[in-house]
């Protein structure tokens, strides 16, 4: 009975929770519901994935209506791939997050941080599940919604104002998604996916539809922060608790980036996507120039989470730009970059929540010396750096030796050689933070800073070891995602 | 405002029958206009009346911060565990016709107690939303 209704309790479980946190009003308590609807979202995700690469897509009937009326649910091989993703994410914040959020979060509101974390949680699964255009809009908000209290939950000041600056960014965003599916409602009369991508054929070239796809690219494009719609992300990431930014670096943007390949892959097809609209050729220059600028502003940056969110906006550049290749090779760096990046933005950002644990603050300046306090953490900081960087033996070489072939495959070498110049500018913002952390002295009186307690580090250390696995053991990940690529591709003939 | 009879009177007077009239877009929902949001919203309501007129330590006195946290949850476990069950009975999530021997009496069954559920969250939401703003001179 649980197998065959899993694609439902992947979302149910963790719904269910949350108002399980809100009744028994206790952080401790709460946090172990989390944690056991977390890890059963976990478990779900990895045996949907294994039952996908076994016997190809799942598709769910919620209410036991048939498909196109009824809202289904559809986990192929992509959906899989990011329910395992963000699951797992949510596993690792979970385990790390009880010492941080004593730190970071009032003793009162831990319930309401576990209840909006599950809630968070929910609607990322419930985007990537389902198989309903309307659907995703609506778990989108429930995402939406809760990592705006997520990040108001931050001790600082303007904790408030970058959740309340998200909130509207992320309100237009989504507003303009939901146009979107309107008009192609309007043109289909249907909303399941499939059902669309059937019928939009005939009415493809209208202006309405046109318009849908302008509304869908841009809404889309706020969510995931593209480089010139990236502001809102930043000051969110900046202020927000470390375990929440760790979490949303992890999973909102690639989830959003999810969205982007399914509507334009699945729904319009990349037929028309990229063919008939000039879509492919605004990405692109859009990514690149992301890369670029936003690589360059990190550099410059005096907070070591500010630093990392510019990078952020960067990277998300990096998987736009495999999907804008619209080839099987580009498509399959794009989504090894989504699962990459996660591992180690998240990795970086849990050793920043290390620090702030530990000095209270995450500017660049007060990292000296840490290198000899805290040797650990640094150490998977500087691991998960030259991640970022794309050193060999490591994720971010496998997703930049994707995106180098495609660019190669298409003959496109300025393309190919900017993603290796890109990475010099990873390297200089990775090496401030390592050539302050190891070669300046601490300052007086600073002898009491000691490692962060092991509840930290184990969560820690298990995605630096994921990051170099992941690296060694390509099948994993790149074999998951060129089968992902290919369906996608091969889906709209 | 305690001080007004006419208002507090008239107040009296309409507070049963909006109670009465948010049951009966509760309950009437499925034979005619209606549901779970909009009879939670009549309800919740009523309460700010009572709360405008009677003042707001009263209408504590009538529904907790405690209670409203545990009728905003419970509505939504109710809505989630009606699919519960029906999975437990052998179909989907939220496939009514399970839920009963016969599917017409299910699907009757199911949607009443998902509305519900609607209804007891937006009540209770719409109440704390006001208290949430008019507690605020107090804090």
């Amino acid at each position: 009975m649980i197998r065959e209704n899993l694609p439902a309790l992947q979302v149910v479980i963790p719904l269910m929770a949350a108002p399980i946190c809100i009744l028994f009003k206790n952080g401790r308590a709460a946090y172990g519901i989390a944690l056991a609807a977390t890890l059963f979202a976990f478990g779900a995700a990895i045996s949907l994935l294994t039952q996908v690469l076994g016997v190809g897509p799942i598709s769910y009937e919620l209410g036991g209506w048939a498909a196109p009326w009824g809202i289904e649910y559809r986990v192929d091989y992509l959906s899989g791939f990011v329910l395992v993703l963000v699951s797992g994410m949510g596993v690792v914040v979970q385990l790390f997050s009880p010492a941080s959020i004593k730190r970071e979060i009032d003793e009162e509101k831990h319930y309401l941080f576990h209840c909006a974390f599950l809630l968070c949680l929910t609607g990322l699964l419930g985007i990537v599940i389902t198989g309903d255009a309307f659907n995703v809009f609506v778990f989108l908000e429930i995402s939406a919604l809760s990592s705006y209290i997520l990040i108001s939950l931050g001790k600082h000041r303007r904790a408030l104002t970058s959740a309340y600056q998200y909130l509207i960014m992320g309100t237009i965003g989504s507003t303009f998604i939901l146009i979107g599916i309107g008009l192609l409602y309007m043109m289909t009369g249907t909303l399941n996916m499939a059902d669309i991508a059937a019928r939009i054929g005939p009415v493809a070239t209208t202006r309405t539809v046109l318009a849908a796809f302008a509304f869908f690219t841009v809404g889309v494009s706020i969510k995931m922060a593209l480089f010139p719609l990236h502001l809102w992300l930043p000051n969110a990431y900046a202020y927000a608790p470390s375990v929440v930014t760790a979490f949303l670096a992890a999973t909102a943007t690639k989830v959003a980036v999810y969205v982007l390949i399914r509507f334009t892959f699945t729904i319009f097809g990349e037929h028309f996507a990229f063919e008939e609209t000039p879509v492919a050729t605004l990405l692109m220059p859009l990514a690149l120039i992301g890369i670029v600028v936003a690589s360059s502003i990190a550099i410059f940056q005096k907070s070591v989470k500010r630093m990392l969110a510019y990078s952020s906006v960067a990277q998300i550049g990096y998987i736009v730009l495999g999907v804008s290749f619209v080839s099987v090779t580009g498509l399959t760096g794009g989504i090894v970059h989504l699962f990459n990046h996660a591992l180690m933005k998240g990795g970086l950002f849990l050793a920043v929540a290390c620090v702030v644990l530990r000095i209270g603050s995450d500017r660049i300046d007060d990292f000296a010396g840490l290198g000899r306090r805290m040797p650990v953490t640094m150490f998977a900081f500087v691991v998960a750096g030259l991640s970022m960087i794309g050193v060999p033996l490591t994720v971010g070489f496998i997703s930049k030796w994707f995106l180098i072939q495609a660019a190669i495959e298409k003959g496109w070498w300025p393309v190919a050689a900017l993603v290796l110049l890109s990475s010099l500018l990873a390297v200089a913002y990775i090496w401030r933070v390592v050539e302050i952390a190891y070669f300046r002295k601490p300052p007086e009186g600073e002898d009491r800073i000691t490692e962060a307690p092991v509840s930290m580090l184990l969560p820690m250390g298990a995605l630096i070891l994921a990051t170099i696995f992941f690296g060694l053991n390509t099948e994993a990940t790149a074999g998951v995602a060129r089968q992902a690529a290919e369906y996608l591709m091969g889906a709209v003939r | 405002m305690k001080r007004h009879s006419v208002l507090r009177v008239v107040a009296k007077l309409f507070l049963p029958y909006i109670l009465l009239f948010a049951l009966y877009v509760q309950f009437h929902g499925d034979f005619g206009p209606g549901g779970g949001f909009q009879a939670g919203v009549i309800f919740a309501a009523a309460f700010i009346l009572y709360a405008l007129i009677f003042g707001l330590r009263t209408a504590h006195k009538v529904a907790s911060a405690d209670l409203l946290r545990i009728l905003m949850a419970a509505g939504l476990l109710l809505y989630a565990s009606v699919g519960i069950v029906t999975m437990l009975k052998g179909g989907a999530y939220l496939d009514y016709n399970f839920l009963r021997h016969d599917p017409v009496h299910g699907q009757h069954l199911g949607i009443l107690l998902v509305e519900l559920g609607v209804g007891v969250t937006v009540a209770a939401v719409m109440v704390t939303i006001f208290f949430g703003f008019a507690d605020r001179k107090n804090r």
